[in-house]
């Protein structure tokens, strides 16, 4: 018994009505946690219920804490008939359960409920008190803390990565049990997301243990996802990274002193030959320890590369020091290889952490789902899990690396077909960070900075590459050999050197493929696989070269299965690194050189291309250095093919081996080429001022401001059967992305100049009979009456948008600068409107326009106190807590609302981090679950009405709880399921959402440290040009 | 290949001004794209008028989930659902709240009742405002007598704190509720030169500031209990033969030379007086009420008007009315008169125009 909740109903507000007598409420409270139940007094006839209740205690185990949500419902008392429900708050309590994390929940929350969606709020307090338990044999793992975010938190130090951890629990899902065809949609609802908080609990907590096990105590880049595996059950799957975290303490960040008796030191200092780049780096420290380590590598056994001397690299390095490195790099070989699995959710490293890339890896699996018989032993998905995780780490091996970062998995079903996916990128990794029991001072961060070129020198051997690429030297360094691109699933690190800008790089790709059944079909689809993902690096090449570009970052590939489709969409960003080569350009090579006017055509062809690299290296900034072609091994000849950075696999089950030279290129080079060409009329007629990417941070822009803007977007397209050709699907399936790229645009247009962050797509092809919202309606005997059509859902999720205008007065606090903005805005719309709106309409607009500068007037008076208030509060110094804010808030409720306080303002974001703020506090995870239904779709405004509705009310649920931790903002945030079903001629229509993201306090960065994180890497670019602090 | 759902949600909720004026303003979204493309929107971002038509039905959405919100909104400022930033919430209330003066001059003085609202489609077409606009503003009008109707306290002050408008246009609903409230005629033909404004500035002197109770502000001012039998004791001013000639004879001795419509206001003086006086009187009976501005018109600003007093004239004239009255021995209701004459000069002076 080693834990006790308390929890208190203080009030309520908004409630329904809920009696039509009246028009008024007869609300009480029903608190829930396991099987113990409290209820409050009957409040009578009232919409605003004070309840202000005792203190609900429970004594639970801390189990118990970990796995259940505290459920409050609220009823409306009846007399004579049963309590009608208002609707309900579920409250995950493990934000409580650590020490360093929140202390008390305790705000308002809306009520939700899955019909009806938000109806009132309600005012709860929850604590926890804990008593230590010291039982070895315990099962629950409170303490361990929890990150979404993928780098390590911004608060704390990494001690200690002990690497990959995953975790699934099974279930059978309440919607397709046998009690469902009685009970209500909103029991069903109700018990779904129920089911589903109780399931992610007890990952959460097995995965704790496992974390706890290694000797660790926080689990970063903690991904979590749900198969809907539909009649065969739901599986709730989560992978991450466990580390031991120090914290930090806040704002006493003093640089360690650097350990000299690391061995990586004297490393570092014999100078080279080849030094007189003028790098301003101290000499790379850890490359040579490859070379050596290489030299010596016959007894590195694990590797199955051929050992062999670096040849005619000309590098003499300090060879006494070669043995330490081998001795180095074999404690890492073994201390990854003492693990299954030597991966990294991680998508952002400490620096030194990360020494070279090797390249994507991925692997696919198409299963067919078979019932889950014994849940408690999920045997079968585990397996599943093990084969395919096996896969990646033979990949990785193959490219010369012992360890996978950025990693992760999807899962994407089309009725009982599964496929499986893995990717991350292969990477030798520096072992201090990984070494078990060994002594903290190797683990600490010393300032040995790396070489901003290291990370791209290749891992693998020269001679014996496991595919074939052009290496050069280093054109940073060079000393090492680079691959002349480099694909990679994690962000760019932060020590890279690029040149110009950064942008998005997306290849979209359908297949159509035979409606089948069962094995056959799962046989086709894994037929096609290899040939997308072979096409989708083709146009991602060939993109990336029509930009004049030679890396991409954040690459994140997802296939989509329909009924009779194949879907496949690679987001990327794409940046030019300085350590690399330039990209050659593309050549086309006409299939009948006979024919004149086409040979005429190709040469135009050729020219536009030439023209739009061209235009790209202007449009992105790129004017690499020119480089003096020395003589390094062989010349490289013009690089005009595509390569897939990406090991081979045997498995026929899986993905076959590609050949990836060209025996066929010419035809489809030009094919891709003009759906090239035609996006890329699209982002130079864009207005200078967007840029977009799908990493954290967008390389080559460094002048962020804190205004920013989280969104969600969702579409969904209905296809004719006439288009479905591959070619008229592609163009359409390219069509609608752009369509929804030009759309954001547009909407944002009034931001700009601003940059869309980690933008992040998803595709979905739901099921083409739509999909039976009510399951009381028999499956396969109603006749579908939209047999053809197909939906596409192009799901936006969470693009994130930063404007890096600067404004003045950066000293103010988050709301302040964020209010100022939106004023400059608003002063300007105003100066439009009274020349604008005459032409609209012949309506009588003095005494408008009049208004409408009264308030503007207002309005800068009421900035004006608010910007005092702000010297106020930043000159007090508080700056650790978010009394700041609570300040202007109050100054600014000398507006005096009838109504009590306004609410806080919860910023979300994508990001790990915010702009130009510092992140104070980790306040716990957050990691929700909704359902909604409605049987009334379209008085809710239809579809797009629903949805529309529903999101805000996602948003409104995670501002609240984020909220009542004391917190003021989600980073990392993300939707991770986002599933619709319709049936308009029912009238009905239901959707499911998961979002996650990580708590956290944050306090607008104070002039003196004003740097923003991402400016530290020594960069070509200017840095810091926002000098107005 | 068709849209089937297309939605776009910001965690601060986006909203464009204009885009939020033809919502108000009752544009279909069809009719909306149509003005907006017509704006040149999309040459600035070369965008289709698919995307124009998506960001209209986003935004008009959006809107439409927010009327609710702006029926009480006091609500807006602490709801959970949109995170709107202040300024926003207050531009969002204003406009809704703000009316056309052509369609409030249509239904000035009418009772807000269910009737009233059937015709609006008669309205809407006389106005060219449109039905939806139209609806609109005429459940904000009936919303805010509803809620004030109900509270004590000053009029203006009670529609600021409630509604959360600016005071200039706290000020114009409490003259829309004062004018339903006391059902006064304004649609005669001969009134029709008088603009919204005209009878907004007259609403604010006729309401009494310091008051207990709404019910009783929104009567005139002049109607305080006390006050009744005072204002029907003005009537010695034209009753009394002798009162009457003294009081010409008074103005008319500090008029001459200084206006050239002397003759005219010396020839009419009594016709005058008889016209202001008798609505003084007029005002005691409530049923009269109505007919207030009416009154003013036929019995004194017409006449006056058809003499060619010039503003200059008139406020010279009603000056030295009011304050020759003070020198007559015999009338002794000065301070009633100068409550009377003070609201009655001002809404001439107002009223007098073409």
């Amino acid at each position: 018994m080693p834990g006790k909740l308390k929890a208190k109903i203080v009030a309520g507000r908004h409630l329904p009505v809920m009696d039509r007598a009246s028009d008024l409420t007869d609300a009480f409270v029903e608190v829930k946690f396991g099987n113990t139940t409290f209820k409050t007094d009957v409040y009578p006839k009232s919409l605003n219920p004070q309840w202000n209740s005792e203190w609900f205690k429970f004594e639970v185990d801390d189990e118990d804490l970990q796995d259940e949500p505290l459920q409050i419902t609220v009823l409306d008392h009846d007399t004579y008939s049963a309590n009608d429900a208002i609707g309900k708050v579920y409250i995950d309590i493990d934000p409580l359960l650590s020490s360093e994390a929140a202390t008390v929940i305790s705000g308002w929350f809306p009520i939700y409920d899955t019909i009806h969606g938000i109806r009132g709020e309600i005012n709860v307090l929850v604590k926890v008190d804990l008593f230590n338990d010291l039982n070895r044999f315990r099962q629950s793992s409170c303490g361990v803390k929890f990150f979404c975010t993928t780098s390590i938190p911004r608060c704390y130090r990494a001690a200690l990565v002990h690497g990959f951890v995953e975790e699934l629990v099974v279930n059978e899902d309440p919607e397709y049990q046998w009690i469902d065809r009685i009970r209500t949609p909103r029991a069903s609802n109700e018990a779904r997301q129920r089911l589903i908080s109780l399931m992610s609990g007890e990952l959460q907590r097995k995965i704790g243990l496992k974390v706890l096990e290694m000797g660790g105590n926080a689990v970063v880049g903690y991904l979590q996802c749900f198969d809907l595996e539909g009649e065969s059950g739901l599986v709730v799957r989560a992978i991450g990274t466990a580390c031991t975290l120090d914290k930090l303490i806040p704002g006493s960040e003093i640089k360690e002193p650097v350990f000299s008796e690391d061995p990586t030191h004297p490393l570092s200092v014999p100078p080279t030959p080849l030094r007189t780049l003028p790098s301003s780096s101290s000499p790379p420290p850890f490359s040579p320890s490859k070379l050596c380590s290489r030299q010596s590598s016959s007894s590195d056994t694990d590797l199955s590369l051929t050992p062999k001397m670096g040849m005619g690299s000309g590098i003499s390095v300090g060879k006494e020091a070669g043995p330490l490195k081998t001795l180095l790099r074999q404690q890492a070989q073994s201390a990854l290889e003492q693990r299954e699995f030597p991966f990294f959710t991680l998508t952002c490293f400490p620096p030194g952490f990360l020494v070279h890339i090797g390249g994507v890896v991925s692997a696919r699996s198409v299963k067919l789902l078979d019932r889950i018989h014994n849940p408690d032993e999920p045997e079968t998905r585990d397996a599943w899990w093990e084969e395919i995780r096996q896969e990646i780490k033979s990949h990785a091996k193959a490219l010369g690396c012992h360890a996978v970062v950025g990693y992760s998995e999807s899962t994407t079903i089309c009725e009982e077909v599964c496929i499986l996916s893995a990717s991350g990128t292969a990477a030798m990794l520096n072992p201090r960070f990984m070494r078990e029991g060994s002594v903290c001072v190797y683990s600490r961060f010393d300032d040995a900075s790396p070489p901003s070129c290291g990370f791209c020198h290749i891992p693998y051997d020269e001679f014996n590459m496991p595919f074939p690429a052009q290496l050069t030297y280093c054109y940073h360094c060079r000393r090492q050999k680079v691959p002349d691109v480099l694909f990679t699933t994690i962000d760019l690190p932060a020590e890279a050197a690029v040149t110009g800008k950064g942008c998005l790089i997306q290849a979209r790709l359908c297949r159509t493929k035979k409606k089948a059944q069962g094995e056959v079909n799962a046989t086709a689809i894994s037929n096609l696989l290899p040939f997308m993902e072979y096409e989708l690096h083709t146009q991602l090449m060939n993109k990336l070269k029509l930009r004049c570009m030679n890396a991409l970052f954040g690459l994140r590939i997802q296939i989509s299965v329909g009924e009779n489709m194949l879907l496949g969409l690679a987001s990327a960003t794409g940046v030019y690194l300085s350590a690399l080569p330039a990209p050659g350009g593309i050549q086309i090579a006409g299939k009948t050189p006979s024919d004149l006017s086409y040979d005429q055509h190709i040469s135009t062809m050729q020219k536009r291309i030439n023209d739009t690299i061209a235009m790209n290296k202007e449009l992105y900034n790129i004017h690499p250095p020119e480089c003096i072609e020395e003589v390094v091994g062989s010349p490289i000849p013009d690089r005009q093919r595509s390569r897939l950075f990406r090991s081979t696999s045997e498995s026929s089950d899986e993905l076959s081996e590609l050949d990836l030279s060209h025996g066929k290129k010419d035809a489809f080079v030009l094919e891709v080429c003009y759906a090239l060409l035609r996006c890329l009329s699209i982002y130079l007629s864009l207005s200078p001022g967007f840029y977009s990417c799908n990493t954290e941070v967008m390389p080559g822009i460094y002048n962020w401001t804190s205004g920013l803007q989280m969104f969600t977007s969702v579409r969904v397209y209905r296809l004719n059967n006439a288009n479905l050709t591959n070619q008229g699907l592609n163009k359409i399936f390219t069509d609608l992305c752009e369509n929804l790229l030009k759309s954001l645009y547009f909407k944002l247009r009034s931001m700009i100049p601003c940059c869309l962050c980690h933008l992040n797509f998803t595709v979905a092809v739901p099921e083409e009979e739509l999909i039976q919202v009510r399951r009381h309606t028999p499956k396969n005997t109603s006749p579908i009456l939209f047999i053809f059509p197909i939906n596409i859902l192009v799901r936006v999720k969470e693009i994130k948008l930063c404007v890096f205008v600067c404004f003045p007065g950066s000293g103010e606090n988050e709301e302040q600068l964020q209010f100022s903005m939106e004023l400059c805005g608003e002063s300007t719309s105003s100066n439009n409107q009274p020349t604008a709106k005459p032409s609209v309409s012949s309506v009588d607009y003095g005494s408008f326009a009049d208004r409408c500068s009264t308030w503007l007037e207002l309005l800068r008076l009421k900035a004006h106190t608010i910007r005092r208030g702000s010297v106020k509060t930043t000159s007090s110094s508080e700056r650790c807590s978010p009394l700041p804010e609570v300040r202007s808030r109050s100054l600014r409720s000398t507006r005096s609302l009838p109504c009590g306080a306004p609410v806080t303002v919860v910023k979300m974001t994508p990001l790990s981090f915010l702009p130009r703020t510092r992140i104070v506090k980790y306040l716990g995870i957050i990691n929700m679950f909704f359902i909604r239904e409605t049987t009334s779709l379209r008085e809710e405004g239809g579809v797009s009405g629903f949805l529309h509705s529903f999101i805000a009310e996602v948003f409104a649920m995670v501002r609240a709880h984020v909220a009542a931790l004391g917190g003021n903002a989600v980073v990392s945030y993300s939707m991770k399921e986002c599933v619709f079903m319709e049936n308009p001629n029912k009238n009905q229509a239901q959707c499911l959402i998961n979002v996650s993201g990580d708590a956290v306090i944050f306090v607008r960065e104070s002039d003196q440290e004003a740097i923003p994180p991402l400016i530290t890497c020594g960069q070509t670019s200017t840095t810091g040009a926002d000098g107005t602090t | 290949m068709s849209v089937e759902l297309d939605v776009f949600v910001g965690n601060t909720t986006i909203m464009d001004e204009e885009v939020y004026q033809f919502w108000l303003d009752g544009y279909t979204v069809n009719d909306a794209v149509k003005v907006r493309m017509e704006g040149g929107v999309l040459e600035e971002c070369e965008a289709s008028a698919e995307v124009l038509r998506s960001d209209t039905m986003d935004q008009y959405r959006t809107f439409q989930m927010c009327e609710r919100l702006l029926h009480s909104p006091a609500k807006l400022a602490n709801q959970l659902l949109f995170q709107i930033p202040p300024h926003r919430q207050a531009m969002l209330i204003e406009r809704y709240y703000t009316f056309d003066g052509v369609f409030v001059r249509e239904v000035l003085g009418k009772k807000l009742s269910k009737g009233t609202k059937k015709d609006l489609d008669d309205v809407s077409a006389k106005t060219g405002v449109t039905l939806k606009s139209c609806r609109r503003q005429f459940d904000n009008f009936k919303r805010v007598f509803k809620v004030v109707e109900e509270l004590k306290g000053p009029l203006v002050e009670n529609i600021r704190q409630h509604f959360l408008l600016s005071d200039k246009l706290a000020r114009d609903y409490a003259a829309i509720v004062f004018f339903a409230n006391n059902r006064f005629e304004t649609g005669k033909k001969k009134l029709h030169y008088l603009t919204f404004q005209d009878f907004a500035f007259c609403a604010g002197q006729l309401i009494i500031v310091h008051c207990n109770h709404s019910r009783v502000l929104m009567r005139p001012a002049l109607i305080g209990k006390e006050f009744l039998q005072d204002l029907k004791e003005l009537k010695i001013l034209i009753t009394d033969k002798d009162l009457l000639d003294q009081h010409k004879s008074l103005v008319c001795t500090a008029l001459r030379g200084k206006t050239k419509a002397f003759n005219e206001m010396e020839a009419n003086f009594k016709n005058l007086s008889r016209g202001l006086v008798n609505i003084a009187a007029k005002l005691t009976n409530t049923k009269d009420v109505r007919d207030f501005f009416i009154d003013l018109v036929e019995k004194f600003i017409e006449p006056c008007r058809s003499d060619k007093w010039t503003a200059g004239d008139m406020r010279l004239y009603l000056t030295h009315y009011t304050n020759s009255a003070h020198i007559l021995d015999t009338f002794k209701h000065q301070v009633v008169w100068d409550r009377y004459m003070g609201v009655i000069k001002s809404c001439i002076l107002k009223m007098y125009h073409d």
